[in-house]
């Protein structure tokens, strides 16, 4: 019986992800496409050789770090839309300090590693003032300032930091040397990136669940006006988890100048700020499932492409399996708690169901 | 400035309109009755896409406008579904569908990338298109442009002149009473929700087959977050949103003339193309922020009244919340 029911409890788990795949097979093979052939080649592309691998991590730090700053918003039931922007502003406070300050590696990359978490928390805060001051819902607030935030790094790329011979969308002229963050050999991927991640994902666990601060974000999250009733104080605890979130994306935004492309992209957080909004749903916003389902994300990502060079089919699918996972997982995760609440209300009905049922 | 000019500038606002126009007042409706459809952006993408899709391979445009409408309400349907019998947070419902439709629309629109195909025919309407000046602004386009015009009086006139409308409001704004009297809550909501996603959908096919031809990546550029932004700045009601909406498209042709100015020429375009986003901002804060309430205080009390009523709406009461009949 134990064995059946976990059985059972593993393979419902197991059914929204199964589910996500029947609709992308449906999806492919509308399209004409062999679907083993399909994923094959996106798993193959994610993990054939190290440096595909070491692709992966990478990607899933920058998922991680915001993934995780999501969830500091989430908990305070607030929808930080804005991530995208809080990454490219953090990107562009760590190439203005790449481009000024000439110093030694170490002393740049702490000072890049500052300023771009200074700028996310800046362009976080951003949003949370408007919600906070001018009642602006984040979700607009948040999305208006990731396409001011785009605009920003497009004209500082085309004006003050346009390359001697000429600006175009591949960004600024390389770093300086120094402000290139070490990678591990010639792997694409940066040891200390990754370190950043974990410690941020232990951070936010911890604030989350052992602090007064995450207790009353915890609180203002559950039901916003008793909260705040209860002495809460609900505009400074706001602040702080759109500041801190920002902060996390801000890093995210550093290190992707500096550690995978070493220099400023007008496209430089790409919609990963999007995409770690799901994960941060996916993980429901618990920080210390974060990595993993960005691991899981960022492999997909990392492994698409494959689909445009040997299929001739669009590295979209990737991102439609992505989504629809989440979407599964929301439809299944509902539809469970329907049949217990009509399971509930037969057995409230009548008092011999129970034998029924059993 | 030139009357031709002007008059020719003015129609083609109108005609560019009819996306935004034809969306919010879709996503007005379905809010009325109380669901957020947040889907929008990527139900737009993905609509325009069908839409063309479908009237390049059959090469019917009405065919193309069906699919589209189609595509629409089957994802308010899903909204509909996770939300109000599934319980889940309608936003956050909306937020993924937002981004399976769009990459789902980049990977099945894949061949349909810069395709010449059909569009919706030129239909001036006999004698109105005469009238001076009003006649070309308003009755000198295509029946997608006119249906944009007519949504926007028919979901006025159904909301707030009819019976059924008035059930419309009761669910949205207080389902409980609603429900009290008789009115099956959920099935109203669900029914307005996939009205609102089928002008959802139209609204995508007037993208791809009359405003902007064809399809191709990035087709819809963030147009669904402007409609949803509008419903909110026209406070719900299908005049205000409507004006909202040709303000938008006056305010994007007066960036457009500004922008071949020379004095703008090394302004790259992009940054003009996030402009609208922070007009949104800036928009939202006018009508929400108590700051405005401070400026209105300035101004003499039966004054500061009237602006008041004019330019701000109330969201419906149920709006976003689950109704749990028990």
């Amino acid at each position: 019986m134990g064995s059946i029911s976990r059985l059972k409890s593993i393979l419902l788990n197991l059914a929204p992800v199964v589910l996500a795949l029947l609709f992308t097979t449906v999806i492919l093979v509308a399209v004409g496409a062999s679907p083993w052939e399909a994923y094959r080649n996106i798993l193959s592309g994610a993990l054939e050789s190290p440096q595909k691998i070491a692709d992966v991590v990478a990607a899933s730090v920058l998922l991680t770090l915001c993934g995780v700053g999501m969830s500091i918003t989430f908990t305070a039931g607030q929808w930080n839309v804005g991530v995208e922007g809080q990454i490219v502003l953090g990107a562009i406070f760590a190439t203005w300090v790449a481009r000024n300050v000439l110093w030694p590696q170490v002393p740049v990359l702490t000072l890049m590693i500052i300023a771009g978490m200074l700028g996310g928390a800046l362009w976080g805060t951003l949003a949370g003032l408007l919600k906070v001051y001018g009642k602006v819902h984040e979700i607009f607030g948040g999305l208006g300032l990731n396409y001011v935030a785009q605009g920003l790094a497009i004209w500082l790329i085309f004006n003050p930091w346009k390359p001697a011979d000429g600006a175009t969308m591949s960004g600024t002229d390389p770093f300086p040397d120094p402000a290139w963050m070490p990678r591990l050999g010639n792997l694409r991927v940066a040891p200390l990136a990754v370190i950043l991640a974990l410690i941020a994902t232990g951070v936010v666990y911890f604030l989350l669940r052992g602090t007064r601060w995450g207790l009353e974000l915890k609180a203002m999250g559950k039901n916003f006006r008793s909260a705040f009733l209860l002495g809460v104080p609900s505009t400074p605890r706001l602040l702080t988890a759109f500041a801190s979130c920002g902060a996390l994306a801000g890093l995210a935004g550093a290190i992707r100048c500096s550690a995978r492309y070493g220099r400023m992209l007008p496209d430089i957080s790409g919609g990963q700020g999007y995409l770690s909004l799901l994960v941060a749903l996916l993980a429901g916003y618990r920080p210390q499932w974060v990595p993993l389902i960005a691991l899981f994300f960022a492999a997909v990502g990392v492994g698409s492409p494959r689909l445009e060079l040997n299929m001739q089919l669009d590295s979209s699918l990737g991102g439609v399996l992505r989504a629809s996972v989440v979407l599964a997982v929301m439809l299944v995760g509902g539809w469970r708690a329907l049949l217990a609440r009509q399971r509930a209300r037969r057995t409230a009905e009548s008092p011999l169901s129970d034998a029924e049922v059993a | 400035m030139d009357t031709n000019f002007l008059v020719q500038t003015l129609s083609s606002i109108v005609a560019a309109a009819t996306p935004v126009v034809l969306a919010s007042i879709g996503e007005t409706i379905s809010e009325k009755s109380g669901v957020i459809n947040l889907s929008l952006d990527g139900s737009i993408a993905l609509s325009a896409m069908a839409g063309f899709a479908v009237a390049f391979t059959t090469g019917s445009v009405t065919l193309g406008i069906l699919a589209a409408m189609a595509v629409g309400a089957l994802i308010a349907l899903i909204i509909a579904t996770a939300s109000i019998t599934l319980r889940q947070e309608q936003v956050a419902v909306g937020f993924v569908l937002t981004m399976l439709c769009a990459d789902l629309a980049d990977f099945l629109g894949n061949p349909f990338v810069r395709k010449p195909g059909p569009s919706v025919p030129h239909l001036p309407i006999s004698y109105l298109s005469d009238i001076p000046v009003l006649g070309p602004i308003l009755f000198d386009h295509n029946l997608v442009v006119y249906l944009s015009m007519l949504s926007v009086a028919a979901a006025w006139w159904w909301i707030y002149r009819t019976q059924p409308g008035l059930k419309l409001q009761g669910v949205g704004e207080r389902p409980e009473s609603a429900f009290a009297r008789g009115v099956d809550v959920s099935r109203l909501r669900y029914f307005y929700t996939v009205v609102g996603g089928a002008l959802v959908g139209l609204a995508g096919a007037s993208y791809s087959l009359s405003i902007k031809l064809g399809w191709s990546h990035r087709h819809t550029f963030g147009i669904g977050w402007i409609a949803l932004a509008i419903v909110i700045f026209g406070g719900w009601s299908p005049w205000r949103v409507a004006a909202g909406c040709y303000l938008f498209g006056l305010l994007k042709a007066l960036g457009s003339i500004l922008q071949r100015n020379p004095a703008f020429a090394g302004v790259p375009t992009q940054v003009f193309s996030s402009a609208p986003f922070a007009l949104m901002i800036f928009a939202l804060l006018l009508v929400s922020s108590e700051g405005f309430d401070r400026l209105l205080a300035l101004l003499p009390i039966r004054l500061a009244r009237r602006i008041d009523r004019t330019i701000r709406g109330r969201s419906p009461g149920g709006l976003g919340k689950p109704f749990v009949q028990e």
